[in-house]
């Protein structure tokens, strides 16, 4: 009896072995400090949403291991006048659910992504027209020149009309969202992954979609996504072989996964910049002890704010070098003028003598937002800037949460309900329109523009020079423009830039992936030996 | 002749603590001495923080993030300033230590206040009326019996928290920990002072009370709960030791204070991030002070329950 049970044991034991060694084999495990928290693919505008629903849902264009426009869902495009583009459509393209690809499913997205509760509503332009030439063939007819539409559309994804209709999805989901809608737990892209299954905030299962139209790149059978908040957390499972991929390592930890015989940081420059925003469109602030008006209107107390941040001690202490300071709102890689501008230095004793001028001798309370899981130490760069604006006199209350509830507060779908806040932006063309357009433009009712500029910085001359850049097809004289849109910024100090963070990956020595310097993990490239 | 019996009265209770079965056990424990004395220091250090504290870490102004991850003195790149080295912030860890000491202390001590006053008059009432009282304010109490007591704190935080959207919150968080903490421990009070009422409530004593016409209210505060008070002390003391850990706990999952004002859970919680990073010693002092703390209150509770319990002694 005793052998027979022990016999058992072993056989149990073997099929466990045999049974883990074939599926771990090709099964990838990724986890990010962050969750994901909605599958639809217009909620929230921000790079890691975005990398992993590019996996299952395509634009019309994708993009390359080296950020360049590439075709997606469109074969080919034309241009047949400034203001009319031709999108020939990939033919033979199915959904995951086995739907086919057509231009009807274009034009409803064009219509789903413009749609009250998009986040992705400056991604197509508000007057724009979709014609449909024939199952294959969509015109796009704008009212206005725009040469970077195509480099507008890669992360604009395209989703299933019949789909969306038969499950009562065909409203957008906000990030306010308090119930989850259909969409946002099911997904149905012509991708080269397909959902398997979603539990928010605990795991996501990726599957290869095995009607995929390209040819795959990858060699995973399984991927298996897990939001793992804790650093210390994520870097032990990675160290243990509890998973493959973790993004980010924090950077305390980068030495240590270096040196662990199993895995190693992948780490490069990131085109995002952090930066701090301010209320100034509000006649008094949501959250401040300041009564009856609003302090930031004052550009004197947006300097004093600006000048009181220590961002070199910041850059050696919290971000441990890993940094570049930044006076732009841009990365140094995507704007040749970048070096011509240097950042006021610090000068805590000037920001009390502004804030003092401006009529606060005493400075003020203010609330601040920040998010905890998003960018690199970002809990960690919010408290250092209450401590140093506390030696100027300004007591900040933070408030410091997960993306999932910053997000839902403080964008336009939550009403824009923040004084001051921290956030970071890569521009989705890698273009510096895109910053003057979304995060740097006046907003105002009926236009897209300023979608992202959560505390609505306002300069009309800076809006006229970002149409200009807009249709300017000369490089040099574009380059000037923007120079020019920027130093307007810059001189108002609208906001506070912070630095570009660095990206640092932890991967698994088996595994092999590609790192694309917008922070986007993509399943479709990682092979696991 | 009054006089006298008040003097004789006043003597003979300091003599009658002294030379009580209580202090007898207490004086023939070395453990207990040690616990207790353990408890005393660090109630004073906490107490009196602000005049021992080098620094205010709940002070922003104060801390210089030059000073972050500083590690304790007596180690290479140690600094003077720094007893036991400083945190991400560039808190001195050691200031940091008496002030959420403080914090919770003050958390333990008022949440179990309202968690006891709460319970015990729940029980009362249940004991002394009975019949559907009695069964509705049981029922409740068990059926909270059956989530662990940490999942109620975090629920009641979480609604609280749902429904204060407001900039307020970090003002509001220590209070929300205080109800938090003692709607979640109210139940073992409430059960126990229910059990021992029913026993007194057909005693000879109470009976005459009754007959004498006085209310009830009068009757259960005057009468019964004296005499059922005992254990309640017991569970008191063993209480306060958990309540602190349930604030260290809400605090180390992020519900709990704010980390601008760290307290024990939240200095626990930051340390955790960097404990396999080199900077063991964010982690540690706080875990090692929280440790001693709650053991130390443990043990005089388990002293108390035994010298309070005449079928041990």
């Amino acid at each position: 009896m005793r052998f027979r049970s022990g016999l058992l044991a072993a056989c149990a034991a073997a099929a466990l072995a045999l049974s883990v060694g074939v599926t771990s084999a090709k099964t990838l495990r990724y986890a990010n400090q962050g969750d994901l928290k909605s599958l639809d693919p217009y909620t929230l505008n921000e790079t890691t949403a975005n990398a992993h629903l590019g996996n299952v849902y395509e634009g019309l264009t994708k993009r390359g291991k080296d950020l360049s426009i590439q075709p997606g869902l469109a074969e080919r495009w034309e241009v047949l006048e400034p203001t009319k583009w031709r999108f020939y459509l990939r033919k033979g393209v199915k959904f995951a659910n086995g739907e086919d690809f057509t231009a009807d499913d274009v034009i409803f997205s064009a219509d789903r992504v413009r749609a009250t509760g998009s986040n992705f509503t400056t991604r197509v332009p508000k007057d724009a027209k979709f014609v449909k030439v024939d199952d294959h063939t969509v015109d796009v007819i704008l009212t206005s020149p725009n040469p970077i539409l195509n480099s507008q559309w890669d992360t604009w994804y395209i989703m299933s009309k019949k789909w969306a209709e038969a499950n009562n999805s065909t409203a957008p989901t906000p990030a306010s969202a308090q119930t989850p809608s259909f969409s946002s737990l099911n997904a149905n892209g012509t991708g080269p992954f397909k959902i398997e299954s979603h539990q928010p905030g605990v795991k996501t299962v990726f599957k290869p979609n095995a009607g995929w139209w390209g040819k795959p790149e990858h060699n995973l059978t399984e991927v298996i996504f897990t939001p793992i908040n804790s650093d210390a957390t994520r870097v032990a499972a990675l160290l243990s072989g509890e998973v493959d991929i973790i993004e980010p390592v924090p950077i305390q930890d980068i030495q240590r996964v270096n040196s662990s015989p199993n895995a190693q940081v992948l780490t490069g420059p990131e085109l995002r910049t952090i930066f701090l925003g301010m209320d100034q469109t509000r006649d008094e602030l949501l959250e401040s002890s300041v009564k009856g008006k609003n302090p930031f209107k004052d550009k004197r107390v947006r300097e004093a704010f600006y000048k009181a941040i220590d961002i070199e001690t910041i850059k050696s202490r919290v971000m441990r070098g890993l940094s570049t300071p930044s006076a732009l709102m841009i990365a140094p890689e995507l704007f040749v003028f970048s070096k011509d501008f240097k950042r006021p230095a610090y000068d805590p004793d000037g920001a009390k003598k502004l804030l003092a001028e401006a009529g606060y001798p005493n400075g003020f309370e203010v609330g601040m937002d920040c998010p905890n899981d998003r960018y690199v130490n970002d809990g960690q760069i919010c408290q250092a800037i209450v401590g140093m604006l506390a030696r100027a006199g300004i007591k900040v209350n933070l408030n410091a949460q997960p993306k999932a509830q910053y997000f839902a507060k403080v964008l336009k779908s939550g009403g824009y309900k923040t004084s001051f806040y921290l956030l970071g932006w890569t521009p989705g063309t890698f273009d510096s329109h895109n910053v003057l357009y979304d995060v740097m433009g006046c907003r105002a009712d009926g236009s897209n523009r300023g979608e992202t500029n959560l505390g609505n910085y306002c300069n009309p001359k800076l809006d006229a020079l970002t149409d200009q850049v807009l249709v300017e097809a000369d490089t040099n004289k574009r380059n000037d423009l923007i120079k020019q849109a920027f130093q307007l910024g810059f001189d108002d100090y609208g906001y506070i830039p912070l630095h570009q963070q660095a990206l640092a990956w932890g991967v698994a020595k088996n595994v092999k992936v590609a790192q694309r310097a917008d922070n986007s993990v993509l399943l479709y490239w990682i092979t696991k030996d | 002749m009054t006089e006298t019996t008040a003097q004789r009265k006043e003597t003979s209770m300091l003599a009658r603590a002294f030379d009580s079965d209580i202090w007898h056990s207490f004086k023939s424990s070395p453990i207990t001495m040690l616990a207790a004395f353990i408890v005393l220091v660090m109630t004073l250090a906490a107490l009196f923080a602000p005049w021992i504290a080098p620094m205010n870490p709940f002070d922003p102004a104060q801390v210089y993030l030059m000073n972050a991850n500083i590690p304790p003195r007596w180690l290479n790149g140690g600094d003077p300033q720094f007893l036991l080295g400083t945190d991400d912030q560039g808190r001195d860890l050691y200031s940091a230590i008496l002030y959420g000491l403080r914090v919770s202390i003050f958390i333990g001590l008022i949440g179990v206040a309202i968690a006891c006053t709460l319970g015990v008059t729940l029980g009362l009432v249940a004991g002394y009326i009975g019949g559907r009282v009695d069964s509705l304010i049981m029922r409740i109490a068990d059926v909270q019996l059956t989530f662990p007591a940490i999942l109620i704190a975090l629920l009641i935080d979480g609604i609280v928290r749902g429904l204060l959207k407001s900039a307020a919150r970090e003002d509001i968080a220590f209070g929300v920990l205080v109800v938090s903490i003692g709607l979640a421990f109210w139940v073992q009070y409430a059960r126990t002072v229910r059990g021992s009422t029913l026993v007194e409530k057909g005693r000879d004593y109470i009976q005459a009370a009754r007959l004498v016409g006085l209310p009830a209210p009068l009757i259960m505060i005057r009468h019964v709960l004296p005499n059922v008070i005992g254990p309640v002390l017991v569970i008191l003391t063993i209480n306060v030791g958990l309540a602190i850990i349930t604030e260290a706990t809400l605090s180390f999952l992020g519900v709990g204070l704010p980390p601008t004002q760290p307290s024990l859970g939240t200095l626990i919680s930051i340390g955790n991030r960097y404990l396999f990073s080199g900077d063991w010693w964010i982690v540690t002092f706080p875990g090692i002070t929280l440790a001693l703390f709650v053991l130390s209150i443990n043990l005089l509770g388990d002293w108390l329950r035994d010298a309070l319990n005449p079928k041990l002694q």
